[in-house]
């Protein structure tokens, strides 16, 4: 149990912080949600405006995602570039 | 980059890792021709193909005097750009930016929409992203300083002095975010397919994947693209202002 190296140690820590990165997905799922179900709601007030509506909220959900990508792109690095291997 | 030697063994098979494929001497240092490299090639000749094939087929429908298929197509597929364009610009400013949107938008769909032909995106690489939102970028800053002149360096103080800070950290935001939308969601895309082709059995294989790739290359980045041709053209028309609308 005593024989690894500070090399395994920073993969170790890696992988934990990869998986904790990618919790940032939560506040994005509850966002994007409560956009989607707010957009529902309009188009059940005004059917006729469904393509305008629509259209509105793929470009706020699209903005919205690049908070939970920022987790997801953290979470890569740390796995495959490994900036913290000696 | 990463050479197949230092990927992983477990994900051998998984590859969604871009490869070399032989290097030049430049001047004193190393061009790596990549992966990314080939499949920005086989899109752009692919793209100028179709484009030169559609333009002959509308000239010709022109000079016959009837509609065929390409020629409503041309047709419907600028009308929309158009009005795209106009809805935020107006029809002065329109006309400067149209044709660069235009190619923006095909070049970014056709390289999103590659990973359903076998090819790794190359927007799947971080430097293409980068590079077309620092030229949005450019864009954006030019415009800005042309239309604003002065008052662009007020607009840095402008709710309250204590926002300045701010309001530079989001000068440099603009195209952080807009690069990495792009890049981490067709990265997320291919990572995910990749896996799927990698660890499952043959008859997972099978009908399966068109779910799946219709998601993730079609749906997925023609909302990307849409999204970043979008913002491109709300940034410039809020720095033109109420310029020559």
């Amino acid at each position: 149990m005593g024989n690894f190296n500070g090399n395994d140690l920073v993969h170790a820590f890696s992988a934990l912080g990869a998986g904790i990165a990618v919790c940032s997905g939560i506040g994005t799922g509850i966002g994007q949600g409560n956009a989607a179900g707010l957009g529902a709601q309009a188009v059940g007030r005004n059917p006729g405006a469904k393509g305008n509506i629509m259209s509105t909220m793929l470009l706020g959900q699209a903005v919205a995602e690049t908070t939970g990508l920022y987790g997801l792109v953290v979470s890569l690095l740390l796995m495959f570039v490994k900036p913290f291997d000696s | 980059m990463i050479s197949p030697a230092v990927a992983p063994t477990t994900l051998r098979e998984a590859d969604f890792y871009v490869h070399e494929f032989g290097s030049i001497d430049f001047f004193g240092s190393t061009v790596h021709i990549t992966t990314t490299h080939i499949c920005t090639i086989i899109v752009v000749v692919v793209l100028m193909a179709l484009t030169l094939f559609l333009r002959h087929s509308f000239f010709k429908a022109e000079r016959a005097g009837k509609m065929t298929t390409a020629s409503t197509l041309v047709e419907m597929g600028v009308d929309m750009l158009t009005r795209f364009v106009e809805d935020s610009m107006g029809k002065k400013g329109a006309k400067k930016y149209i044709n660069y949107i235009g190619v923006l938008f095909l070049y970014i769909f056709f390289c999103n929409t590659s990973g359903i032909l076998g090819l790794r995106p190359p927007t799947a690489d971080y430097g293409t992203t980068l590079c077309l939102a620092l030229i949005t970028w450019v864009m954006i800053m030019y415009a800005d300083i042309r239309y604003n002149k002065w008052n662009m360096v007020k607009d840095l103080f402008q709710p309250f002095p204590l926002f300045f800070p701010m309001n530079v950290i989001s000068i440099f935001s603009t195209p952080l975010s807009m690069s990495l939308r792009l890049f981490g969601n067709i990265l997320g895309g291919t990572v995910l397919m990749a896996l799927y082709y990698g660890m499952l059995p043959w008859f997972a294989k099978l009908g399966v994947p068109a779910a799946l790739h219709t998601y993730f290359d079609i749906f997925s980045g023609a909302i990307q693209t849409y999204v970043f041709c979008m913002l491109t053209v709300t940034f410039v028309a809020n720095k033109r202002g109420d310029a020559e609308m």
